[in-house]
């Protein structure tokens, strides 16, 4: 079953907004949204919520006040600079916190705690185009990746029971512990960049990522007209590191109209930008069906366009 | 002062606005990229790097001559990056957090502190008067926070930019990295679009990093595109909005080409100049408020 995946490295591509009209094209697709940090592909989707689940994950260290002698070791031992004191007694500040448990293991007095932590939610959900997992990490969490790795495996799970047949994923910005966690055993992403710099330069670090655990990538320049000559450098880029150019699409405002009416650009206007991003995840489809034996069958697009 | 210049949503003008307010400030000022997963800030500001140096985190390495298999160091690790399958001891430096836990509760000091590499610090200066400096993420590597406080602590050593006012540009998002990154500032400014995306994030934004305490106070960019629900949701949570960045073609343009936008377009230079004393004013009133609280 093919897995695949919107990165960006660089934030405001596209990504999202990209991912919601694939979602409105792909028939028999589970739609997972892996930035579990700022997601928003729920905005668009408007999933209803089926099943509720709290993510805990690690744990956090507690001091007790009442046990603690102030002998001040932990604040010694912690390479997180999460411990202050003694002024106003030692304390844990649980945005520094990493959860090592050195702290407890060490302690003299036994004097500190060690309690699960409640890092967010994740939810199972159905939408207009079908089954959606998505989270949501409580601000400041971390373990991103952790809650990426168990949204993937629920999203397998979910196409296994209702017989669908493809995974299609939103992922989050950057090349880090979330981006990392949700590309191993991906079948394909899609690198959505822009013809600026920043677009360029984030491109190519997360296109090593993907050469690094060896997923095979294309690439979509969105909002190509901005800058001609960067995408056509892109472009050429593309042809010297063998990474398939999947298409240029030009600036439309329809895509933050679209967005404001919750709707996907697909659904707002069946023209124009539309029709490209039809062809575009035509090849999508058969790219990432490449790598599986189960082929999706990319003819069949649902919506409006099935005619 | 310390502004960290951050956003919920990625893409919303973090980096346009870092370096334009770099570029106009009217003191001493270092320039500060702290979003090691995707560094950008050098693109616009275009740095001459005076140095670079390869930063690492403390991980384990393992004397099995001198192991006994006694899984204290397997029991302690959160993060299962050293385990004990029989009579074999196996490191996974990748997943190490580097807490030095393993080396410290082994009792036959069969642990020694080894390396991972996280990526490279390089500082600089750009045109001749911006101090600057940046942490750039080795592809593959997971964990950013570290890296980033191995800039900040390379901030520390230098006396410029002790004496200077500090811009950092922080990574997108509201999780650990985000965090880190405006940790060390007096003051938040976080840079948005009117958009629905832009709203949704920048609230989750807020929520995430009101629990440090510190003043924020908003760049509305883009304006005029979307909807208007982020000037009530700023007006109802006390968020000044300190500027609106105009949709228009000809910034991203300068943008596309690498251009700092205040450089670039004389409206915009007086827009960013006019933030300087406003920044300066909740910062200096956060302080106040912060002194009375604890006299």
């Amino acid at each position: 079953m093919p897995e695949i995946i919107i990165i960006s490295g660089k934030g405001g591509t596209g990504k999202t907004s990209l991912t919601a009209a694939f979602a409105h094209m792909a028939a028999e697709a589970v739609i997972c949204d892996l930035d579990v940090d700022a997601p928003d592909l729920h905005l668009i989707l408007q999933p209803t919520i089926k099943v509720r689940e709290d993510f805990h994950s690690g744990h956090e260290a507690v001091i007790d006040p009442a046990a603690c002698t102030a002998c001040g070791l932990c604040a010694e031992m912690c390479r997180f600079g999460a411990i202050s004191g003694p002024e106003a007694g030692y304390r844990v500040d649980p945005l520094k916190c990493e959860g090592c448990k050195v702290c407890v293991q060490f302690c003299p007095a036994g004097a500190i705690r060690f309690p699960d932590r409640h890092c967010g939610e994740w939810y199972i959900s159905s939408t207009r185009f079908g089954p959606m997992v998505h989270a949501q990490l409580f601000p400041g969490a971390e373990n991103s990746g952790r809650l990426v790795a168990l949204l993937r495996q629920k999203a397998r799970d979910l196409a296994q029971e209702s017989g669908r047949s493809l995974i299609l994923s939103d992922g989050a910005p950057g090349i880090g512990c979330p981006v990392i966690s949700s590309l191993s055993g991906t079948d394909f992403a899609v690198l959505v960049t822009e013809p600026t710099p920043s677009g360029r330069h984030d491109l190519e670090r997360v296109a090593d990522l993907c050469r690094h655990f060896n997923i095979p990538t294309g690439v979509i320049v969105n909002k190509a007209d901005l800058n001609p000559a960067n995408t056509a450098d892109i472009q050429r880029w593309c042809g010297e590191t063998r990474t398939e150019f999947i298409a240029a699409l030009p600036y439309d405002p329809a895509v933050t109209e679209a967005m404001v009416r919750r709707q996907t650009v697909t659904e707002y206007s069946a023209d124009g930008l539309s029709l490209n991003i039809r062809r575009s995840w035509r090849r999508i489809l058969e790219l990432g069906s490449r790598k599986t034996t189960s082929v999706q069958d990319p003819s069949n697009l649902k919506g409006e366009f099935k005619k | 002062m310390i502004v960290a210049v951050a956003s919920g949503k990625g893409g919303t003008g973090k980096t346009t606005v870092a370096a334009s307010l770099a570029w106009v400030w009217d003191r001493p000022v270092a320039a500060v990229d702290l979003d090691v997963e995707e560094p950008n800030l050098h693109l616009f500001l275009k740095p001459d790097i005076a140095g670079r140096e390869t930063a690492a985190m403390e991980v384990p390495v393992a004397d099995e001559s001198k192991c006994t298999y006694c899984r204290a160091c397997a029991d302690l690790c959160q993060f299962k990056a050293i385990t004990v399958l029989g009579s074999v001891l196996l490191t996974f430096p990748e997943m190490c957090h580097g807490c030095g836990g393993c080396l410290a509760v082994c009792p036959e000091k069969a642990l020694s502190p080894g390396s991972r590499e996280l990526g490279e610090v390089s500082w600089g200066t750009a045109d001749g008067r911006i101090g600057f400096f940046m942490g750039r993420l080795r592809v593959g590597e997971a964990m950013s926070p570290p890296l980033m406080r191995a800039v900040t602590a390379k901030i520390a050593q230098s006396a410029d930019a002790a004496a200077a006012d500090i811009i950092i540009d922080a990574p997108p998002g509201t999780s650990c990295p985000a965090i880190a990154a405006v940790l060390p500032s007096d003051l938040i400014l976080l840079v948005t679009e009117p958009t629905p995306f832009g709203f949704h994030d920048f609230r989750l934004a807020h929520e995430a990093f009101r629990p440090l305490q510190k003043p924020m106070a908003a760049v509305i960019n883009r304006a005029g595109l979307g909807e208007r629900s982020i000037y009530d949701y700023c007006r109802s949570a006390d968020i000044p909005i300190l500027a609106e960045i105009p949709f228009d073609r000809r910034i991203a343009e300068a943008y596309s080409h690498g251009r700092i936008v205040a450089a670039a377009l004389p409206e915009l230079n007086s827009l960013f100049a006019g933030l300087i004393p406003r920044l300066r004013e909740l910062a200096r009133a956060a302080a106040v408020r912060e002194a009375t609280l604890h006299a």
